[in-house]
C-alpha cells in the first residue's frame, strides 16, 4: 500500500523524468570527447596491423627469400609468390609477390611466420584505392612502402622484442 | 466588395467541385480526401460570413478529428477501387431518388421567397465576436439543449467504452500497468559474493 | 477595389516578414539540435563547415536542394508530392496569429486561441498522406501511429487550452498574454502548472518528437512516415517538424509565460535594469528555452512504446487536465489571488458585456 503510493507519488511528480535530465545536463558541460579527426589521430599500439610491407637489409637487400611459408599460412589465400633463382647470383628470390588487399584479412600471420622479418604488418592503416586493379600490391609497391616506413617499422618492431 | 464575390464564387466553386468528387472520384482515399477538402472550403465560406467560431470548429472536429480517423479507417481496409465502380450505376436510382427528396424538403422549408429577400449578410463592426455572440446564446437560451446533448454524448461514450470488452479471454494481452509498476528490486538481486580465488 | 489590392499587398509583405526569419529559424534550429544533443553525449556536433560549423544548415540546404527526387513507381504520385507541402503549411499558418509583442501581429483575431488549435490539428494531413500514397508498409504504419497519437493527445492539448482560457476569460492570445501581467508569479504556470506540463507534454507528442516519435521510429520502422521521400521532398518535412517545434515553444511561452511580458516587472531594481529589452527579445528567450528543453528531452528519454503512449494520453493525461478545470472552475470563482482577483477578472466581464 505504502509503496503503491510512493509509487504514484513518484510518478505523478516526475521524480525519475527529472532525474534523468539532470544525468544528460550535467553531461551537457563535460569535457568533450570527439578528435578532431584529419588533425589528431587515436593512438595506435606498435602492434597495429595494417598496411603490409616488404623490408629490406640496412645494405639495400630485400629480405625476401622466397620461402613461401606466409603464402602458406596465409588464411585468405591473398598471398602468390613466384620464384627461381635470381640471374646475376643465384640465389633463391621471388620475381613476383603480390599480395590482393581486398582478400587480405590483416591477421599478421604471414609477419608471424616470416623467418627473416621480410613482410611486415604497418601502423600504416589510411590509403585508398581509386580504380580496380590498384588493390593487387605487387613487390614493387610492398618494397616501397618498407622502404618509405622503415624507420617507424624497425622502432616498432622494437618495442614489440620483449614479448615475443 | 468585387473582391469578396470574387472569393466567395471560388470557395462556392471549391464546394461544389469537391462534393462532386466526393462522388465520382474511384479511389476511396481520394474521396475521404476531397470531402476533407469540401469541409475546408465550407469553413471558408464561414469564415466570410464572419461565423469564425463554427469555421474553425468545422475545421477543428470534423477535419481535424473524424475525417482523420476516417482515412485511418479507409486507408487499412484497402477498398477495391473497382467495386466503387460497379455499384455506383447499381445505386444510381436510389440515389438520385434520395437527391430529389432531399431537394424537395430544402425547396419546401427555404421557400423561393427567402431566397430573394435574404440579400447581402450583415456585416458587423470590427468588435463582433462570433465566439462571444455564440456562447451567450448557448449558456443562456438553449442551455437545456446544450446540456443534453452533452449528456447524450457521454453517455455514447460510456457506451462504447463498455462494448469494448476488457480482457480478451482467449489472447495473451500486455498489461501495461503492471509492466510499468515492476521496480528493479522485482527483477534484480544484487549480491556481493566473496571472490573465489585470490588474485 | 484598388484599397483591397493595396491592403492584400501589404499583407503579403507582413507576412513574408514573419515567414523568413522563421525560415531561418528552423535552419539553424537544426543546428543548434545537432550540437547541443552532440554537448549532452560528450561530442561537439557539426564545427567543419564555417566558423563553429555555423554554415552547416545551408550546406544541408543545398545537399538536400540538389539531390535526386525520387518518386516510387507504385505511389500516387499527386498526393504524394502534395503531402510534405501540407505538413509544411499549417505550421506556418500558424503564425499569422501570434504576437510577437503589444499589437505586432499579424492579424489579432478574437479566436485565435481556437484558430491556432484548428491549424494545428492539421498537420497530420500531410503525415498521414505521405505515409498512404508512399505505397510502402513502413510508410503506412507510421502515418497510422501518427494519426492516433495525434488525435488522442489533442484532446488533453485542448483540456489545457481550456483551462488558460477559464483563467483570462478570452480567445484571443494577445490578451490572454495581457491577463498576465504583474511579473513571474502572475503568470499562468503557477495556477495552471498541471495543465502547463500536460500541455507540452502532447506538444511533444503532437510534434512527433522523441520521446514521443513512433511516426518516425527510426530503429522499429526504419523512418516512419518519410521513408521514400528523398532532396527537396524530405527537407520540406524536415522542416515542418522544426516548424512545428518553434510554434509549439511559442504557443507555451505565450500562454503560460507571460508571452512578450519581462520577468521582471514589478520587482524594484531590476524592472528599471531591463527596462530597455523589447517585448519581443523576451518572447524569443522564452521560445528558446523551450526549444532548449525538447532536445534536452529527445537527447534523454527513450522511445515509449505505442500502446504505453496511447495509456499515458488517454488514462493520465485527460484525467489531470478535467480534475484540474474543475479546481481552476473554484478557484477563479472564489477570486483566488493574485491570479483570479477581482479587478483581473473585472476586465474579462467588461469585455464579455461589452
Amino acid at each position: 500500500m505504502i509503496s503503491k503510493l510512493k509509487y504514484y507519488l513518484k510518478t505523478i511528480l516526475l521524480v525519475e523524468l527529472f532525474q534523468g535530465l539532470w544525468l544528460t545536463g550535467k553531461y551537457f558541460f563535460s569535457k568533450k570527447v570527439t578528435l578532431q579527426f584529419p588533425e589528431e589521430n587515436t593512438p595506435t599500439s606498435p602492434r597495429f596491423r595494417g598496411l603490409l610491407a616488404l623490408r629490406r637489409y640496412p645494405n639495400g637487400e630485400e629480405r625476401c627469400i622466397a620461402c613461401k611459408l606466409c603464402e602458406a599460412v596465409c588464411p585468405a589465400l591473398a598471398i602468390t609468390i613466384e620464384a627461381e633463382p635470381r640471374k646475376s647470383d643465384g640465389q633463391r628470390r621471388t620475381t613476383s609477390y603480390e599480395i590482393d588487399l581486398f582478400k587480405c584479412i590483416y591477421c599478421g600471420f604471414c609477419e608471424e611466420s616470416c623467418p627473416v622479418d621480410s613482410i611486415v604488418v604497418t601502423k600504416n592503416m589510411h590509403y585508398h584505392f581509386e580504380e580496380r586493379g590498384q588493390q593487387i600490391m605487387t613487390k614493387e609497391k610492398l618494397l616501397a612502402i618498407g622502404d618509405k616506413y622503415e624507420a617507424q617499422i624497425a622502432a616498432d618492431k622494437t618495442l614489440d622484442e620483449p614479448y615475443r | 466588395m468585387l473582391l469578396e464575390t470574387i472569393f466567395f464564387y471560388l470557395f462556392a466553386a471549391g464546394v461544389v467541385l469537391s462534393a462532386v468528387g466526393v462522388v465520382f472520384l474511384r479511389n476511396p482515399v481520394h474521396s475521404a480526401l476531397s470531402l476533407v477538402l469540401a469541409f475546408v472550403f465550407s469553413a471558408c465560406l464561414w469564415l466570410m460570413l464572419q461565423a469564425e467560431f463554427l469555421a474553425l470548429i468545422l475545421i477543428l472536429v470534423y477535419v481535424g478529428a473524424v475525417m482523420t480517423l476516417f482515412l485511418f479507417v479507409v486507408m487499412t481496409i484497402n477498398l477495391d477501387a473497382d467495386i466503387k465502380k460497379q455499384t455506383f450505376v447499381h445505386y444510381l436510382p436510389f440515389g438520385l431518388l434520395l437527391m430529389a427528396l432531399l431537394a424537395a424538403l430544402l425547396l419546401f422549408v427555404l421557400k423561393p421567397a427567402h431566397f430573394l429577400s435574404i440579400g447581402q449578410p450583415i456585416i458587423q463592426d470590427q468588435d463582433y465576436s462570433n465566439v462571444q455572440v455564440l456562447g451567450k446564446v448557448l449558456y443562456t437560451h438553449y442551455v437545456y439543449p446544450f446540456e443534453l446533448a452533452a449528456v447524450l454524448l457521454l453517455v455514447a461514450i460510456v457506451a462504447a467504452i463498455s462494448l469494448n470488452p476488457r480482457q480478451p479471454s482467449n489472447k495473451k494481452t500486455q498489461n501495461t500497468e503492471k509492466q510499468l509498476y515492476i521496480k528493479r528490486a522485482d527483477r534484480v538481486r544484487l549480491l556481493s559474493m566473496p571472490t573465489e580465488k585470490k588474485p | 477595389m484598388i484599397h483591397d489590392i493595396f491592403i492584400l499587398i501589404y499583407t503579403l509583405i507582413k507576412v513574408v516578414l514573419i515567414t523568413l526569419p522563421l525560415l531561418l529559424f528552423v535552419a539553424y534550429l537544426t543546428y543548434l539540435e545537432r550540437k547541443i544533443i552532440g554537448y549532452i553525449q560528450g561530442r561537439i556536433g557539426p564545427n567543419r563547415v564555417g566558423i563553429y560549423g555555423l554554415a552547416q544548415p545551408f550546406a544541408d540546404f543545398f545537399k538536400l536542394l540538389t539531390k535526386e527526387l525520387i518518386i516510387p513507381t507504385a505511389s500516387n504520385r499527386y498526393l504524394f508530392l502534395i503531402a510534405p507541402v501540407l505538413a509544411l503549411v499549417p505550421a506556418l499558418a500558424a503564425w499569422a496569429v501570434i504576437p510577437f509583442s503589444e499589437g505586432l501581429v499579424l492579424s489579432n483575431i478574437n479566436a485565435g486561441l481556437l484558430y491556432l488549435f484548428a491549424i494545428s490539428s492539421l498537420g497530420v494531413y500531410g503525415i498521414l498522406i505521405a505515409g498512404w500514397a508512399s505505397n510502402s508498409k513502413y510508410a503506412l504504419l507510421g502515418a497510422m501511429r501518427s494519426a492516433a497519437q495525434t488525435i488522442s493527445y489533442e484532446i488533453a492539448m485542448g483540456f489545457a487550452f481550456v483551462g488558460v482560457l477559464m483563467a483570462s476569460g478570452t480567445l484571443n492570445l494577445q490578451d490572454i498574454v495581457l491577463h498576465q501581467q504583474g511579473g513571474i508569479l502572475h503568470w499562468f504556470w503557477i495556477p495552471l502548472l498541471p495543465l502547463f506540463f500536460v500541455y507540452w507534454v502532447s506538444a511533444v507528442a503532437e510534434t512527433n518528437r522523441a520521446p514521443f516519435d513512433v511516426a518516425e521510429g527510426e530503429s522499429e520502422i526504419v523512418a516512419g512516415f518519410h521513408v521514400e521521400y528523398s532532396g527537396m521532398t524530405f527537407a520540406i518535412f524536415f522542416m515542418a517538424e522544426y516548424a512545428n517545434m518553434i510554434l509549439v515553444s511559442a504557443i507555451a511561452a505565450l500562454l503560460f509565460l507571460g508571452g512578450w511580458l519581462s520577468p521582471f516587472e514589478n520587482i524594484p531594481v531590476l524592472d528599471a535594469w531591463f527596462d530597455w529589452v523589447p517585448g519581443f527579445a523576451w518572447l524569443l528567450l522564452k521560445t528558446s528555452g523551450f526549444l532548449f528543453l525538447l532536445i534536452w528531452l529527445r537527447a534523454t528519454f527513450p522511445r515509449y512504446r505505442y500502446d504505453q503512449i496511447m495509456r499515458l494520453g488517454w488514462k493520465v493525461l485527460i484525467p489531470i487536465t478535467i480534475l484540474w478545470i474543475v479546481v481552476l472552475g473554484f478557484s477563479i470563482e472564489s477570486h483566488l489571488g493574485p491570479w483570479f482577483t477581482e479587478e483581473r477578472m473585472a476586465i474579462t466581464h467588461d469585455t464579455f458585456v461589452g
